[in-house]
């Protein structure tokens, strides 16, 4: 299973890194999206308070849903999708190859956006490094994992584009949510880890939770 | 991955549909071990519909698929032992011909998946093209590559869905005698075709369907083109 995971995700990262159409879709969407609130919002070198935890993690979502839309439509293309699912490794590996791949894509995205808004709306978001790598971690997994699945279950269906984020939105709030506030504490002088810890430890419950639903749901899901 | 094995498959009274459309009706067929099945019919036939729940891709809505003494919940290990050139060719187009015979040859579980890959690149006449990318090989090309692709870990069963499609005489020719060799090898090679005059003489048993049922089926076939001009006919 392992093998089986370790080359689906490779075959993503070489085929990514061959065309760049996905980091670099996604890196443009998710700059563009956080220089348009950035000129929206900030006033005299003013940035409203929490606004950049907010932007942040719009930004992450609509990258996420692109980014999630094509890795999807690549595997349709040529019906790799249905190959995948016919190799004799369990079905969950072909889901977990793939969870990796977005994952990998959205971090690289993180990595230039995180500064980025810290740069933009004056946030400390980079004063506690290792806890912003946490929270954004497990919100980015929290994200992928329900992304993947449903982009997976809509591969077949013509309306997709329109039906990813109907579906994934309303189920990701809680990451949305806990991201946010999480960010946000982060990103004050005073930094109450309380309350980071809190709104981390929902994000990591909601992972674990959804993860097992997904590799449950993944094997009936894709037979039909 | 070895996987289990099996000497015949057989279909028992299965039928497939969508909704109210019916894309398959009590379809019932036994194959051995060395035979070529061929499955003929018009489009929507149900012909990729039969061959998707031979290769536990769809479950039947109706019926019994059974591989040997095992079905579809064999799961992993039955795959392992089941090949399918679809009618979309299953290939990376921004990976060469090497890497994707490659990667499905990893995911097979294939040993010395590179050797086998450069094997088999040999076998398709491709050699020398191992390292372009997919998408630059003419369809032709890409087919021989998917065929090699299907048959990498040596099935025993293949399910082909038009494998002729975008070949010239020769590569149609060389299609022929390595279906003849699996069959000589104990395959089971279940395939769909519009190409009667290529199917001639190559089919252990032919199936005719139209509408998902089957019209007429045959042992030995011969004068395939007037049997089906019969057939569908009536």
């Amino acid at each position: 299973m392992l093998r089986a995971i370790w080359l689906i995700l490779r075959k993503d990262l070489t085929v990514e890194f061959r065309s760049r159409e996905i980091a670099t879709t996604t890196v443009f969407f998710a700059v563009s999206c956080v220089l348009a609130f950035a000129f929206a919002l900030v006033r005299e070198g003013q940035a409203p308070e929490d606004g950049a935890a907010g932007i942040l993690w719009i930004a992450i979502m609509f990258a996420g849903n692109l980014a999630l839309g094509r890795t999807f439509e690549r595997e349709r293309q040529a019906e790799t999708l249905r190959a995948l699912m016919l190799v004799p490794a369990p079905r969950p590996a072909v889901y977990l190859g793939k969870l990796a791949g977005i994952v990998l894509l959205l971090a690289a995205t993180e990595v230039l956006l995180v500064p980025l808004v810290a740069l933009l709306f004056q946030a400390g978001l980079l004063a506690r490094p290792f806890w912003l790598v946490g929270v954004v971690a497990a919100g980015t997994i929290g994200f992928a994992t329900v992304g993947t699945l449903f982009a997976a279950m809509l591969v077949r269906a013509r309306s997709r584009d329109v039906l990813l984020p109907v579906l994934l939105y309303p189920v990701t709030v809680p990451v949305i949510i806990a991201g946010v506030r999480a960010t946000a504490a982060l990103a004050q002088p005073d930094v109450d880890l309380g309350i980071v810890q809190f709104w981390l430890a929902l994000l990591v419950a909601f992972d674990v939770v959804f993860l097992t639903l997904a590799l449950w749901t993944f094997e009936p899901v894709m037979t039909e | 991955m070895t996987g289990v094995d099996f000497d015949e498959i057989s279909c028992a009274g299965v039928s497939r549909h969508f909704g109210r459309r019916h894309a398959v009706s009590r379809v019932s067929f036994d194959a051995p071990r060395g035979t070529i099945l061929g499955l003929l019919g018009p489009n929507g036939a149900g012909k990729s519909t039969l061959l998707a729940i031979l290769a536990t891709l769809l479950r039947a809505s109706a019926g019994e698929v059974r591989y040997g003494r095992f079905d579809a919940s064999a799961g992993p290990s039955l795959r392992a032992r089941i090949g399918v050139l679809g009618h979309d060719l299953f290939l990376y187009p921004e990976l060469t011909a090497f890497e994707n015979l490659a990667l499905f040859a990893g995911l097979y579980g294939v040993p010395g998946r590179g050797a086998r890959a450069r094997a088999a690149l040999d076998s398709a006449g491709l050699a020398d093209r191992a390292d372009d990318p997919v998408s630059s090989l003419s369809r032709g090309m890409r087919q021989r590559v998917a065929l090699e692709r299907a048959l990498i870990h040596a099935p025993r069963l293949a399910l082909l869905d038009e494998p002729f499609t975008g070949l010239d005489d020769a590569s149609t020719a060389a299609l022929v005698a390595r279906l003849g060799s699996l069959r000589e090898g104990g395959a089971i090679v279940v395939l769909a075709t519009h190409d009667l005059d290529v199917a001639e003489g190559l089919l252990d048993h032919a199936i005719f369907l139209r509408e998902g049922r089957v019209v007429e089926a045959l042992a030995r076939p011969g004068g395939l083109r007037s049997t089906y001009r019969s057939v569908m006919g009536r």
